[in-house]
C-alpha cells in the first residue's frame, strides 16, 4: 500500500543505551563469563555461537544502521571460508593469512555485488542481493576449488603467527574470542564514527542526505563492504573452528539464518545479533539430534517475530522497565 | 428547525503523535453550502478528512443523516452518503478519463446519469479515452468532482477546488457549484480565496488552530471584514 | 542433418522447447508477484512455496480423492488462493503500515515453515505425476517431436497470462485494482472495500502461482522444494522487468525462459546463472528494469 512507512529498526532508535556504571559491570561479567566458558560448556559450540554472533553483528551493521537488507551475506560468509580453506589447505598459508585472504575475498565480492545492489533500493535491494549470492552459490558449485558438493574438508587448522598451535581447542577457543572481540569493537567503533552518524541518516531519510550533499551511493557502499568484510571474518574464522567449508554456507538458507539472529536479537542494537545468533546456534544443536526439521521452527519464528517482536529481545529489554531501570534509557 | 444533515461535536483528530483538531463542532443543513475558511495547516483539510474517515485517529462525534460515523469503516462512509473531492483531486493516472469518472461506485438513486455530466462537463467528453492526467488542472478538478456527482451522494465534502487555477476555471467551477445548489446538493467546502467563496456559499466557519473560532452567514459578511482581514491576510 | 551455428536443428528446437516451457513458469510466476506486489507493496517469497502447495494439493486430490487433473488445475487454485487469503486476512495484512521489507521477511518465513511441514512429512525426493492421457504423446513438427503435454503448458500460460492482463487492464474490477495501487485510501473513501481488495489480490496472486504448481507437475516431480529455487530466479526476472507493468513481467518471463534455453545449447556452464548475468547488467544499463517506470 502506499504511504510513508517507518523504516526497518528504526523503531530502535528511540532506545539507544547509554554507557554507565551498570553496562561496565554488565560488559565485565559477560567477559569473564565467555574467559571461563569453555570450562563448562563445549567449545566447538561456543566457537561457533562466537563466529555467527560475530556474523550476525556484521550483518546488523547493515541493516540495523543503514537500513539495506541484503539477502545475499552467506556469498560472503561462505566465499571466505572456501577462500580461507582453500589458501590454508591447498597452498599451505598460516591461518592468520588464510583468513585475511577470506576477509579480502569477501571484501572484493561486496563491492562487485554492492555496486550493483545500491543501484536499486528497499526491497528490490533485497531481491537483488538474493539473486546475485544464488549465482555466487552456483559459481561455488562449479567451481574445481570448491570441491562441489564435497566442499573443502580436512582444513587444517596451522599454527598462529608460527607460535601458537590452534589444533588445540582451548588455543583455538581464545583465537576465536580475540577476533570476536576485535570484530565486535570494530563495528562500534564504526557505527559511532562520523561515517556511521551519516549511515543513520541515510537510514533515517535518503532524500535529505541526498539534498545536504552526501553521496549518498558511496556511504551505502561503504558500508556493505565493510560489512561483507566482516562477514568475511566471521566466515574464515568458521572454516578453521569447523576444519571445512561447504556450500551450506553459501546457500540462500544461511543467508536467512543471518536475518532471523538478527531480527531476533534485535535489529540495530549492538548486542542483539549476538544473542540472537546464541538463540539460533543453540536450538539448532539442540534439534540436531530429533528428527523434527529446523526449517519449521525457523520458520514460524520467523513470522512471530515480525508479527509480534519486531524489536528482538533485546530491543524488548531496552525499552522494558527493568531495562529503563538499569539505565538503558531513551535518547530523547 | 429540522436536525442537520450532517454535525460534529468535539471532533479531535491526531496525524501520529501530533494533535491536529482540538474539538470541531459544525453542521451542514440539507441543501446548504457551507465554507471553511483560515490559513494554512488550521486543519481545515484534516476536519474533511477526519469526518470522512480517512483520518481515523479521532474522537468526537459525527453524525450524518441520524447516522452515528465514528464507528463506520472508511468504504461504508461513502454508502452513507458522503463524497469527498481531495485537495490534490487525486485522477488516476492509470485510468481513462472515463474510467476516473465510472471508478466510485454508486452509493444512491438520484446521482447525475454520465450524459448529464458531459452535458455539465463538455471538455471531460471529448478526452473521455485519454489517461486521466493528461488533463489540464482545471479539467482535473472538474473530473475529480464529476466523478461523485454520478454517486449519488447527498453531501461534497470539496477541498480547495479552485487552488492554483485561472480565473475563468474558477468561474465555470463556481457555476457548477451554483447548479449543484439548484439541485439541493449539500456542500462542506473548504477554501482559501474567499472571494469566490463568498459568491456561492450559505455560512461561513472560520478556523483557526483545529477549532472553529467564528461562524456567520453569507448576509453577516460585511461587519466580519476586519476579522477576515486580521485571521485570512486577505 | 540440418545444423544452425554448428549445433543441429533438433537439439536447438527442443531446447528452445525446454526454455519456452520454463518461460512459460517464470512468466506465471512473475505475473503473480507483480500483482501481489503491485497493490500490498509486498514481495511475496512465498511464491515458490505455494507453486509447490498447487503441484501438491493436486498429486494429493488425485491420489486421496481420485480427483483428476482437469479438476484439480480449478480446485488447486481455488484451494491455494482459500489458504493465500486467510494467511493474508490474518497476519500479513497487520504489516502493511511497516516497513515494506517486513512483508518480505514475513512471507520468507511462511515459505520455511510451508516447504519444512512438506519435507517433514513427505521427505525431499520428487513424487511423479501422471499427465492426463489426452495429452501424452507427442506429434511429429518435421523438425522435431513435440510432446503434447510440453505443447499444452505453453498454451495454458499464454491464456492465463492475457487473461489477468485483459481482467486487470479492461474490467472494472482491473479499474479499482490500477487505482488502488495508485491511492487506496481515495479508493476506499469512494466505497470500494479495499481491504477485501487486497485479500483477493493475494488470493490471486497464490492461485496463479498454484496453477503454475500444476501445470509443472508432470514436467518436473512433485517436491517440497521445487519451488524454493525457482522462486529466486523468479525474483531476477522480475527485477530484469521491472514490476511496474503487468505485461512487462510476462513479456520478461517468456523472453528470459528462451534466452536460459538457448544458453544451454551454446554454453551450458553458464545456463543456471545467465538470468542473474543478464539481471546484473540491466541494474547497469537500465536500474528500473526494462518495463520499469519507477526509479
Amino acid at each position: 500500500m502506499a504511504g510513508k512507512s517507518e523504516p526497518i529498526g528504526a523503531e530502535q532508535v528511540a532506545i539507544h543505551p547509554k554507557a554507565g556504571p551498570i553496562q561496565l559491570v554488565l560488559l565485565a561479567v559477560i567477559a569473564a563469563a565467555l574467559l571461563v566458558a569453555p570450562q563448562f560448556l563445549y567449545p566447538i559450540f561456543l566457537m561457533k555461537l562466537l563466529a555467527f554472533g560475530l556474523f550476525a553483528a556484521a550483518f546488523n551493521l547493515l541493516l540495523g544502521y543503514t537500513g539495506l537488507l541484503s539477502f545475499g551475506h552467506a556469498a560472503f560468509f561462505g566465499g571466505s571460508a572456501y577462500f580461507t580453506a582453500h589458501a590454508v589447505k591447498v597452498w599451505g598459508w598460516p591461518p592468520e593469512a588464510g583468513i585475511l585472504l577470506g576477509v579480502l575475498g569477501a571484501a572484493a565480492l561486496g563491492l562487485v555485488m554492492g555496486a550493483i545492489a545500491i543501484r536499486r533500493q528497499g526491497i528490490y535491494f533485497a531481491m537483488i542481493t538474493l539473486a546475485l549470492s544464488q549465482m555466487f552459490f552456483f559459481f561455488c558449485l562449479q567451481a574445481e576449488f570448491t570441491h562441489g558438493e564435497d566442499g573443502i574438508q580436512s582444513v587444517p587448522r596451522g599454527r598462529l603467527f608460527g607460535m601458537f598451535d590452534l589444533s588445540d581447542t582451548m588455543t583455538m577457543y581464545y583465537f576465536v574470542l580475540a577476533v570476536f572481540i576485535v570484530g565486535l569493537l570494530v563495528i562500534w567503533r564504526f557505527v559511532n564514527s562520523p561515517f556511521g552518524m551519516i549511515l543513520k541518516s541515510i537510514r533515517e531519510n535518503e532524500q535529505r542526505a541526498i539534498s545536504l550533499g552526501y553521496s549518498v551511493s558511496r556511504y551505502k557502499l561503504g558500508a556493505f563492504v565493510m560489512s561483507a568484510a566482516l562477514a568475511g571474518l566471521a566466515g574464515g574464522i568458521k572454516a578453521l573452528i569447523f576444519q571445512f567449508a561447504t556450500l551450506t554456507d553459501v546457500g540462500w538458507q544461511m543467508s536467512g539464518e543471518v536475518i532471523l539472529m538478527t531480527l531476533l536479537g534485535g535489529i540495530g542494537t549492538l548486542a542483539g545479533p549476538v544473542v540472537g545468533a546464541g538463540l539460533v546456534v543453540t536450538l539448532q544443536n539442540y534439534l540436531a539430534t530429533s528428527d523434527f526439521p529446523v526449517t519449521i521452527i525457523t520458520g514460524v519464528v520467523f513470522m512471530v517475530c515480525v508479527l509480534v517482536f519486531r524489536r528482538g529481545l533485546i530491543g524488548e529489554f531496552f525499552a522494558s522497565k527493568l531495562g529503563r531501570r538499569l539505565g538503558f534509557r531513551s535518547e530523547s | 428547525m429540522t436536525a442537520p444533515l450532517l454535525e460534529t461535536a468535539g471532533l479531535q483528530a491526531w496525524y501520529g503523535e501530533s494533535h491536529v483538531l482540538h474539538g470541531v463542532d459544525l453542521h451542514v443543513h440539507e441543501g446548504e453550502m457551507i465554507c471553511i475558511l483560515g490559513r494554512n495547516g488550521m486543519g481545515k483539510t484534516t476536519t474533511l478528512r477526519t469526518i470522512m474517515g480517512i483520518l481515523r485517529k479521532r474522537t468526537g462525534r459525527i453524525t450524518f443523516a441520524g447516522q452515528d460515523l465514528m464507528s463506520v469503516p472508511l468504504h461504508k462512509t461513502a454508502r452513507a452518503g458522503l463524497g469527498f473531492v481531495p485537495e490534490e483531486r487525486g485522477i488516476f493516472a492509470t485510468l481513462s478519463v472515463e474510467e476516473n469518472l465510472m471508478l466510485p461506485p454508486k452509493v444512491a438513486d438520484g446521482g447525475m446519469t454520465v450524459a448529464e455530466i458531459y452535458d455539465l462537463f463538455p471538455n471531460l467528453s471529448e478526452r473521455r479515452n485519454s489517461p486521466g492526467t493528461k488533463l489540464s488542472g482545471g479539467e482535473q478538478q472538474m473530473l475529480a468532482m464529476a466523478r461523485i456527482l454520478r454517486t449519488g451522494a447527498r453531501c461534497l465534502l470539496l477541498d480547495e477546488p479552485t487552488e492554483g487555477l485561472a480565473p475563468v476555471i474558477i468561474n465555470a467551477i463556481g457555476d457548477v457549484l451554483r447548479q449543484l445548489k439548484q439541485r439541493g446538493m449539500t456542500v462542506v467546502l473548504v477554501e482559501q480565496n474567499f472571494r469566490f467563496a463568498a459568491k456561492v456559499a450559505d455560512r461561513f466557519y472560520l478556523m483557526d488552530h483545529g477549532t472553529m473560532t467564528a461562524e456567520f452567514p453569507v448576509s453577516d459578511l460585511p461587519n466580519r471584514m476586519d476579522l477576515l482581514h486580521r485571521e485570512l491576510g486577505v | 542433418m540440418t545444423m544452425i551455428f554448428g549445433i543441429p536443428v533438433q537439439a536447438l528446437m527442443g531446447q528452445l522447447l525446454v526454455g519456452l516451457i520454463n518461460g512459460s513458469f517464470y512468466a506465471l510466476l512473475s505475473l503473480g508477484l507483480a500483482v501481489i506486489f503491485g497493490l500490498l507493496r509486498v514481495i511475496n517469497f512465498a511464491h515458490g512455496a505455494q507453486y509447490m502447495l498447487g503441484a501438491f494439493t493436486a498429486l494429493l486430490l488425485l491420489t486421496v480423492g481420485g480427483v483428476n487433473y482437469w479438476l484439480a488445475l480449478i480446485a488447486a487454485p481455488l484451494i491455494v488462493g482459500l489458504f493465500g487469503a486467510i494467511i493474508e486476512r490474518t497476519m500479513l495484512s497487520r504489516l502493511y503500515k511497516l516497513d515494506h521489507l517486513y512483508g518480505l521477511l514475513f512471507t520468507f518465513g511462511l515459505a520455511l515453515a510451508i516447504e519444512g511441514t512438506f519435507r517433514y512429512f513427505y521427505g525431499a525426493s520428487g513424487m511423479p505425476y501422471a499427465a492426463p492421457g489426452a495429452l501424452t504423446g507427442a506429434v511429429n513438427l518435421g523438425f522435431m517431436f513435440l510432446p503434447i503435454y510440453r505443447g499444452w503448458v505453453v498454451i495454458a500460460s499464454l491464456i492465463v497470462c492475457i487473461a489477468v492482463w485483459f481482467m486487470i487492464e479492461k474490467t472494472k474490477l482491473g479499474a479499482y485494482l490500477r487505482a488502488a495501487t495508485e491511492n487506496p485510501a481515495l479508493v476506499q473513501s469512494f466505497g470500494v472495500n479495499v481491504p477485501l481488495l487486497l485479500t483477493l489480490t493475494y488470493a490471486l496472486g497464490a492461485g496463479l502461482a498454484a496453477f503454475a504448481g500444476v501445470l509443472a507437475a508432470p514436467v518436473y516431480q512433485v517436491s517440497p522444494l521445487m519451488g524454493s529455487n525457482l522462486i529466486i530466479i523468479v525474483f531476477a526476472v522480475v527485477v530484469v522487468g521491472g514490476m511496474g507493468s503487468i505485461l512487462g513481467a510476462i513479456v520478461t518471463g517468456y523472453m528470459l525462459g528462451v534466452v536460459e534455453g538457448l544458453t544451454k545449447v551454446f554454453y551450458p556452464e553458464a545456463s543456471n546463472i545467465v538470468i542473474f548475468v543478464i539481471m546484473a547488467f540491466v541494474l547497469i544499463l537500465r536500474p528500473a528494469g526494462l518495463f520499469g517506470k519507477d526509479a
